[in-house]
């Protein structure tokens, strides 16, 4: 099975809290910003690993091609991480500036590199943390004319990719499709749990790791530097034949009100009631 | 701010740092407080140290490790320092660090399958054994004695201070085989499953509290010939050897521990405000924080220069004692100007710099003391 696992690089949203608008606030600026995966395809990453390995032996049985769009000269940095952690090859895709790739734009850019690679599934995240727009996979599948399948909390497979079956949860109860692929998936934070991936290689009964706060396995030295080796590839727009075109256009940022920093513990359950119905006023 | 780094550091470097840093945030750093007041952390933290890759670094793959030198261990444990905020974690996962080179650099492969691969993938944990109750820094004059019995060697006597020695599965023990001084000391492997090997007590400390340490005795204990790690009475070099790489290990871990009391105490000054002004208004206090930071930053760069020339095949003891004695006072002080600039909070329990200032005081005392480390820079300058 062949997955293509989009990464976007974000702004550490750890340290959102340094997020700057620039001074006619139409932009958002990333001066002095960590860059770091975006955690939505850090899931997909994970989710995509465990659907190509066999665990038990950690084995690698299928192919991961990860690709980044990335503003300026392509920074490779978060594609060397996807390596690290077990992905086989990488694309960069240098292109324009943060806010020329909007999610249309993204969506034609990935549809192009989808058609040059040909791969059974593509696993995305269902949103980049900065943006938070959450359309680019539907735009994806689209323009592939494939089906999508949004919020994937289980992934199963027994044939290779050929046929799924997805759980989503739901407000309504757990929905169960069966698709075909080649599919775009989004996958929610669910499908890190131990069970949530089933390809039909790793035993039913392996039990993976909780993750914890992570939001995809580490990489240790041996794999970090074994994936120094493994190729990246970069495709221009002109080789993928797609033009920049912003179909956004973002009027106005604003930073979130600081938080008054003031908090008050109480003993009891009737002084927080009376607290907020004399003081904060609220009841 | 400034983040410095070791001028030896690769882009690798740069990665296993970020791994470790989501490790340390994951795994120790939200449990960080409760494991040094519990003075022990859980046992099952070994296997997710040698999941996180942390256990293998250093270790050839063959054994079971994730490869890399000494640089890469050194900047694991600096980010496990930082991030994971307890020293006593890093130092308690680390003991394998001083117990498993000599079974690693003299021992047989069936030793190293043995011992090594085990405690690479967190399932036995390793001890070095070589301080005794009646005397740590005369390592030729060590008493444990070892008597040959035909397959096995009769072991009587005790050590003390054995970082994880309540829970080791294994000891690297410095025993007597032969005459006086240092050509009568050999290594054994003594397990903990040994009849005859018994943990006195558990040592209450003055900080590495999350760390165990322990008083062992031995009692005719009968350890098979087998556990011998390379030639009898042939021990005493490789302790030495194992000495250098503990003394930069313990450099570097004064280098981390001064780093997370500096940016401890700049957030705090930064926040703090005395006489209507913040504590990082007053120019005693910024100046205080550019002594800190210059005296870490002359450390880390003795540190790395070491480490470089050690990697680089030149083994420079003088050097290595040099680093210890300079990163020692450096951690010593900047902890000590941590508390000082917390105030009444840097004497209290939940404030990360009062425990940082108590586990600096281990620094100038283990691996060598100060006086010792003097003692091999008189010696290698041959006064
Ligand atoms: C928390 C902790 C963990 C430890 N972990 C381990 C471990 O895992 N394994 C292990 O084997 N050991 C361990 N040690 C022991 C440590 O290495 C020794 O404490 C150290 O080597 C000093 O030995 P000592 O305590 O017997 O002091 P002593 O050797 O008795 O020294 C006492 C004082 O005399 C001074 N002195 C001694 N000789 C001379 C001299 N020739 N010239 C001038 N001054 C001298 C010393 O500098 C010191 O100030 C640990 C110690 C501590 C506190």
């Amino acid at each position: 099975m062949k997955i293509l696992v989009p990464i976007k690089r974000v702004a550490d949203p750890a340290n959102a809290n340094k997020v700057k608008v620039d001074d006619d606030a139409t932009k958002v600026t990333s001066e002095g910003l960590e860059w770091v995966m975006n955690p939505f395809d850090e899931w997909s990453l994970e989710a995509a690993l465990r659907l190509t390995e066999n665990a038990a032996e950690k084995a690698r049985v299928g192919e991961i091609v990860v690709v980044s769009i990335t503003p300026g000269e392509g920074d490779t940095d978060h594609i060397r991480e996807a390596l690290g952690k077990g992905a086989e090859r990488g694309i960069v895709v240098p292109a324009g500036t943060d806010e020329q790739l909007d999610a249309s734009v993204v969506a034609k850019i990935l549809a192009a590199v989808v058609k040059k690679e040909e791969p059974d599934v593509v696993l995305m995240g269902k949103q980049a943390a900065d943006g938070d727009s959450a359309v680019a996979g539907t735009k994806l599948a689209e323009l592939l004319e494939w089906p999508v399948v949004n919020y994937a909390t289980n992934i199963a497979t027994s044939d290779e990719g050929k046929t799924f079956e997805v759980k989503r949860e739901l407000d309504i109860g757990v929905q169960t499709l069966k698709v075909e692929g080649p599919v775009v998936f989004t996958s929610s934070d669910r499908i890190l749990r131990p069970d949530s991936i089933k390809n039909g290689v790793t035993p039913d009964d392996f039990e993976y790791a909780d993750l914890g706060d992570l939001n995809s396995r580490l990489s240790n030295l041996k794999n970090i530097m074994a994936a120094r080796k493994k190729p990246i590839d970069t495709m221009t727009l002109d080789d993928l034949g797609v033009e920049l075109g912003v179909g956004t256009e973002y009027v106005k940022f604003t930073l979130p009100q600081g938080r008054s920093g003031s908090a008050e513990f109480v003993e009891t359950v009737d002084e927080l009631v009376q607290k907020l119905q004399t003081e904060a006023k609220v009841l | 701010m400034k983040q410095r780094r070791y001028l030896f550091e690769q882009d690798e470097h740069a990665q296993l740092r970020a791994e470790m840093r989501k490790f340390a945030r994951n795994a120790i750093a939200p449990h960080a407080h409760e494991w040094e007041e519990a003075g022990i952390f859980p046992r099952a933290l070994y296997a997710e140290a040698a999941e996180a890759g942390m256990l293998g670094l250093g270790y050839p793959e063959a054994l079971g490790g994730s490869g890399g030198d000494f640089s890469h261990v050194l900047v694991a444990a600096e980010e496990i320092v930082l991030e994971g905020k307890s020293v006593g974690t890093c130092v308690g996962l680390g003991s394998h660090g001083i117990a498993l080179p000599p079974i690693v650099n003299f021992g047989s492969d069936a030793q190293k399958e043995r011992f090594v691969r085990p405690v690479l993938e967190g399932k036995k944990i390793a001890a070095l054994g070589i301080t005794e109750p009646g005397g740590g820094s005369d390592v030729a004059g060590l008493r444990t004695k070892a008597v040959r019995d035909g397959d096995h060697y009769v072991v009587n006597g005790s050590k003390t201070f054995i970082t994880s020695g309540t829970r080791a599965d294994f000891v690297t023990t410095a025993v007597r085989t032969g005459g006086e001084g240092h050509g009568g000391i050999s290594l054994l492997v003594i397990e903990a499953d040994t009849p005859g090997f018994s943990v006195g007590k558990k040592l209450a400390k003055t900080g590495w509290w999350a760390s165990d340490t322990a008083e062992l005795v031995f009692e005719d204990c009968r350890v098979p010939v087998a556990n011998l790690i390379g030639q009898e009475n042939a021990g005493f070099v490789a302790i030495m050897m194992n000495f250098v790489s503990e003394r930069l290990m313990l450099a570097a871990q004064c280098v981390a521990i001064a780093e997370l009391a500096y940016r401890e105490t700049v957030a705090y000054a930064r926040e703090r405000r005395a006489f209507g002004k913040t504590l990082t208004g007053f120019q005693v206090t910024r100046h205080k924080l550019a002594e800190m930071s210059t005296r870490i930053a002359a450390a880390r760069a003795l540190t790395g220069e070491c480490v470089a020339r050690s990697l680089a095949g030149e083994n420079d003891a003088g050097l290595a004692a040099m680093a210890k004695n300079t990163a020692t006072d450096a951690c010593s002080w900047v902890c000590d100007q941590a508390v000082q600039i917390h105030g009444g909070y840097g004497y209290m329990r939940e404030y990360v710099v009062e425990r940082l200032y108590r586990d600096a005081r281990l620094y100038p005392i283990g691996g060598g003391t100060r006086e010792i480390m003097n003692e091999i820079i008189a010696k290698t300058e041959s006064y």
